[in-house]
């Protein structure tokens, strides 16, 4: 069984295994189908039209079986490997073990934004980025340019304690736990993440950045968090909803999985530290 | 050409210039929108302006948008005649394929905030491969 564990409590072999099984789907072309897809919904997921990756109830298992898909490509390379995640309530600098060269390197150089350290790093001629929505074809980041500060444990928490999965209209205009974990609305959770990294994590091509997966592996695990605390909330809506993904309609681009087969994590992988239910605290 | 569009990115002579540019265009668009109301009237957002070394192009109710999954009213902005991918969020405000988690009040500063991203970039066409 998978073990999904924070990033921060790698050993260097752990992360040598995973930044090498990356640089493997980078060269063998699996990765840059994952960043087509992922750029090919946020351009067409539209606030008053379809919507299934993003500003929508199905942000969240849709991201899980996008996750899951790319952790079957990393595991095809090396059965050890599983996603780490990033918990940005706690290694919230610059300075965090994240950003090493051992890693996935630091901040970009302030000249062009470039990343010129670590296995990413444009010249070590591994890591173009092909799949692109401008002229640059090396990795890029702005560590906390974008916005100063990475959200805190309280505004988690704050965004936690909402009872209720998602509401009408069902968007980036909503009430409820989705769309604040999302971001448009409130503390601003995942969309803040992206801003603060900045380069092409800013963009709709954002997996081009490793700490993609990391990110939304985290945002998966908070949304694990939410239903070990509301165990008698769920998924919604569940049926009937135009433009919207229901409990039992099936997910593009899969279309053979729908937001109910992806609500209990644990028939596919384990946190290393899984969140406790309510009613056992 | 990288080093002549970074160039034009940090030169403070470009961004001295920018800040003719921004009141030249914005006199321009006032005047002919109140000198001419019925014959041409310029459509309400039309923005034509140089911004940090880049022409920053935005037109309304116009076509030459792809796909069909835009209302037909969405202004298209373009980047020095490249087209900039954008979308309308239901409170009003505006993402771009640029900075795609991060929303703004109106399509010029949804542009100009790709002008300071780009750093002298061209854009590519939607979604292929460059």
């Amino acid at each position: 069984m998978t073990v999904r564990k924070n990033q921060a409590t790698l050993t260097p072999d752990e992360k040598h295994a995973f930044t090498s099984a990356l640089l493997e789907l980078k060269r063998n072309g699996s990765y840059d189908r994952f960043v087509t897809t992922h750029n090919g919904f946020i351009m067409s997921d539209t606030d008053s039209g379809d919507r299934v990756g993003h500003r929508s109830p199905s942000f969240l298992p849709w991201h899980r079986r996008f996750l899951l898909e790319f952790e079957e490509a990393l595991q095809k390379v090396d059965a050890s490997v599983a996603l780490p995640y990033w918990d940005w309530t706690v290694d919230r600098t610059t300075r965090s073990s994240l950003w090493a060269p051992d890693f996935l390197g630091g901040t970009g150089r302030a000249r062009d934004g470039q990343v010129i350290d670590g296995p990413f790093a444009y010249a070590t001629g591994r890591w173009n980025v092909d799949v692109r929505v401008d002229g640059r074809a090396y990795l890029r980041r702005a560590l906390g340019a974008g916005v100063a500060q990475l959200p805190t444990r309280a505004e988690v928490d704050s965004v936690l304690a909402m009872p209720v999965y998602d509401m009408a209209p069902w968007n980036s205009s909503s009430n409820g736990f989705r769309n604040h974990l999302e971001g448009w609305r409130g503390a601003n959770l995942h969309n803040r993440v992206h801003v603060w990294v900045g380069g092409q994590m800013s963009t709709g091509v954002s997996p081009n950045d490793p700490v993609f997966w990391m990110h939304h592996a985290f945002i998966d695990k908070l949304w694990a968090e939410w239903q070990a605390k509301h165990p008698q909330s769920t998924y919604l809506p569940a049926a009937g909803t135009t433009n919207v993904v229901d409990l039992n309609d099936t997910m593009r681009p899969w279309n053979n999985v729908t937001p109910a087969d992806m609500l209990d994590h644990r028939k596919f992988y384990t946190f290393d530290t899984e969140p406790a239910a309510a009613n056992q605290r | 050409m990288n080093k002549i569009t970074r160039r034009q990115a940090l030169g403070t002579t470009a961004g001295a210039l920018t800040v003719l540019g921004l009141t030249a265009a914005a006199t321009s668009v006032a005047t002919s929108a109140a000198a001419t109301p019925a014959a041409a009237p310029t459509p309400p957002g039309t923005v034509d302006e140089v911004y940090q070394g880049r022409r920053i192009q935005i037109t309304t109710g116009g076509g030459g948008h792809h796909g069909g999954h835009h209302a037909p009213d969405q202004p298209t902005v373009r980047i020095d005649g490249g087209e900039l991918h954008i979308m309308r969020n239901a409170d009003g405000s505006w993402i771009s394929v640029i900075n795609h988690y991060e929303t703004f009040t109106e399509p010029k500063l949804l542009a100009r905030a790709a002008v300071r991203d780009l750093q002298g970039a061209p854009l590519v066409p939607f979604g292929g491969m460059a």
